[in-house]
């Protein structure tokens, strides 16, 4: 698909909250990575299943239940083939791409780490990416090492392949950060892995990465996605980790219950075969339904549009950003990134900058944005991010630097 | 608009009163706010009355926002000259009434930080 056929005014005129206003001004939604927004498609196949076909999956052997089930089986094929996954058992129904990382970290890190194994990080994750590989180095008395970060904001290779050896059971790693907005060459350094480390598992944390970029998990390599509907037009509280079924059937379950199981007697259990066996209890099932359809609706905009217009919007926005006095941008040039930028403002602190766009109607977000390390390894504090997303314009850009110019104008003494 | 950035608050951040540090505290305390990175520290000396002693001076020294910086100074203004027991008294809402802007969820802990500084402190005393 080229660009021309992108009618971004088409594209928001299918999200509703698109029309609201924020202090009288129309909302500019620049804080994407944090969370998207939703188009009517997807609240209308979650209503539509509510008023209609709603029951528990499964389970019924009655017509409402067994619509469900086909429903939410067939969301799961959708995501499947979203990101090119041979086989949908493969995909497993989370809460948010941080329960997928505690999956992966609980049943096939307990599983398969012993003390003097290592687990390789890097300095770029969020913390979901981070504090689970802490508490498993913690708890099997493994070690946790980290691919540091340039100044630049791009990840040392040069150390992975100084960090790699046998010992290495796991390698987690980002896709695109959601600070620097760094795209990490994530099949080169699947191959570095299984070069020099064959028995490591590759985890991805695609939370940025599968809502913007057409992708390939064959192609890309890795064993396990972590991801967040949410982030990519769906609802909250559904996630999905996908993972090579083979890997996932000798794992053991992370939770345990109903739905998850074979047999039980009062003294013990066997289990279900996957993906049910990772879906313990009543899943998250109009979630599941909303994400489908929020794949469906990313696919019928095409994914390559969506990361043409991202690159063309973080192109234009880094632009005019450097036209503004005091303002420092933190990471790697345009073409090295997905649609976002962090930035500081000399002299005004991010929450300050945040609330007076706030007024302006922009919304952006102001903190470590859950990358602490990140920060202090880039010697910076708390940065401004402003992150895009398909339905954002330039006419969103340009106020977004009005907004700085006018915070600058009322908390800045220009003598 | 949500108006935030009045003219006292402004007034209070561009010209910080007591900001400083004091050798010789009687009370000191510091404290972060990890979300954000603000840091405030206070220091108080007080008096050489004997009975119910009073706040001689307050300073107070960190980095932060505009909402925390100028809640620091308003509060060492307020300070001075307060006995222990109305320091103690110092609630929430007075600190935020003190800023005296309209301060959602996130911002209410950059206000209330200096004052969490303040009880911090207040909890270095010997109990009697």
């Amino acid at each position: 698909m080229t660009t021309n056929s992108f009618n971004v005014e088409a594209i928001r005129a299918d999200f509703p909250i698109m029309t609201r206003k924020v202090y009288g001004k129309p909302i500019a939604y620049l804080d994407n990575a944090a969370s998207s927004q939703k188009p009517r498609q997807v609240l209308e196949a979650m209503d539509t299943f509510y008023r209609n076909h709603y029951a528990n999956v499964h389970r019924g052997i009655h017509t409402l239940s067994e619509e469900a089930t086909a429903a939410y089986e067939a969301a799961r094929e959708r995501i499947a083939a979203f990101i090119n996954a041979p086989d949908p058992r493969g995909v497993i129904f989370t809460r948010n791409a941080t329960e997928a990382i505690n999956l992966v970290a609980y049943s096939w890190g307990r599983a398969h780490l012993s003390p003097g194994n290592r687990i390789v990080v890097t300095a770029m994750e969020h913390h979901s990416n981070l504090v689970p590989w802490q508490m498993l180095a913690r708890s099997v008395g493994a070690e946790l090492n980290h691919v540091p970060v340039t100044p630049e904001g791009r990840l040392a290779l040069d150390e992975l392949e100084r960090l790699l050896d046998k010992r290495v059971k796991l390698v987690a790693c980002t896709h695109i950060s959601n600070v620097v907005g760094t795209v990490n060459p994530i099949r080169e350094i699947v191959a570095r892995v299984r070069a020099q480390a064959p028995a490591a598992r590759v985890v991805v944390d695609a939370a940025q990465s599968i809502p913007h970029l057409p992708i390939d998990t064959q192609k890309l390599g890795a064993d396990f996605y972590a991801f967040s509907g949410h982030k990519m037009c769906g609802p909250t509280g559904i996630g999905v980790l996908y993972g090579r079924p083979e890997l996932l059937e000798t794992m053991p379950p992370f939770l345990t219950g109903g739905e998850m199981i074979r047999r039980v007697n009062l003294m013990e259990a066997t289990w279900a075969e996957i993906p049910a066996k990772f879906e313990a209890g009543t899943p998250a099932v109009v979630q599941a339904i909303g994400l489908g359809a929020a794949v469906d609706y990313l696919s019928t905009v095409g994914m390559e549009a969506i990361w043409a217009h991202g690159r063309q919007l973080i192109t234009y926005a880094m632009d005019r950003l450097s036209e503004l006095p005091g303002v420092r941008m933190i990471g790697p040039p345009a073409e090295e990134r997905g649609a976002l930028i962090s930035f500081l403002v000399e002299g005004i602190h991010p929450h300050d900058l945040s609330q007076v766009l706030n007024d302006e109607g922009i919304a952006i977000r102001a903190g470590y944005h859950c990358a602490e390390p990140l920060h202090t390894a880039l010697g910076v504090g708390p940065t401004a991010r402003a992150s895009f997303y398909l339905y954002n314009t330039r006419e969103e850009v340009n106020r977004l630097v009005f907004g700085i110019r006018k915070a600058q104008s009322i908390l800045l003494d220009f003598l | 608009m949500t108006n935030l950035y009045r003219e006292h608050i402004l007034d209070h951040y561009r010209n910080p009163r007591n900001q400083g540090v004091l050798e010789r505290a009687d009370l000191s305390a510091q404290l972060d706010n990890p979300t954000c990175g603000d840091v405030v520290r206070l220091d108080i000396q007080l008096g050489e009355e004997k009975e119910e002693k009073r706040v001689q001076a307050a300073r107070f020294s960190g980095q932060g926002c505009v909402i925390s910086m100028a809640a620091a100074s308003m509060l060492t203004e307020w300070l001075t000259g307060k006995t222990l027991t109305e320091m103690a008294a110092l609630r929430d809402e007075d600190m935020l009434a003190m800023v005296g802007a309209p301060l959602g969820a996130v911002r209410s802990k950059c206000a209330l930080l200096p004052l969490r500084t303040l009880q911090a402190a207040l909890k270095q005393l010997p109990t009697t």
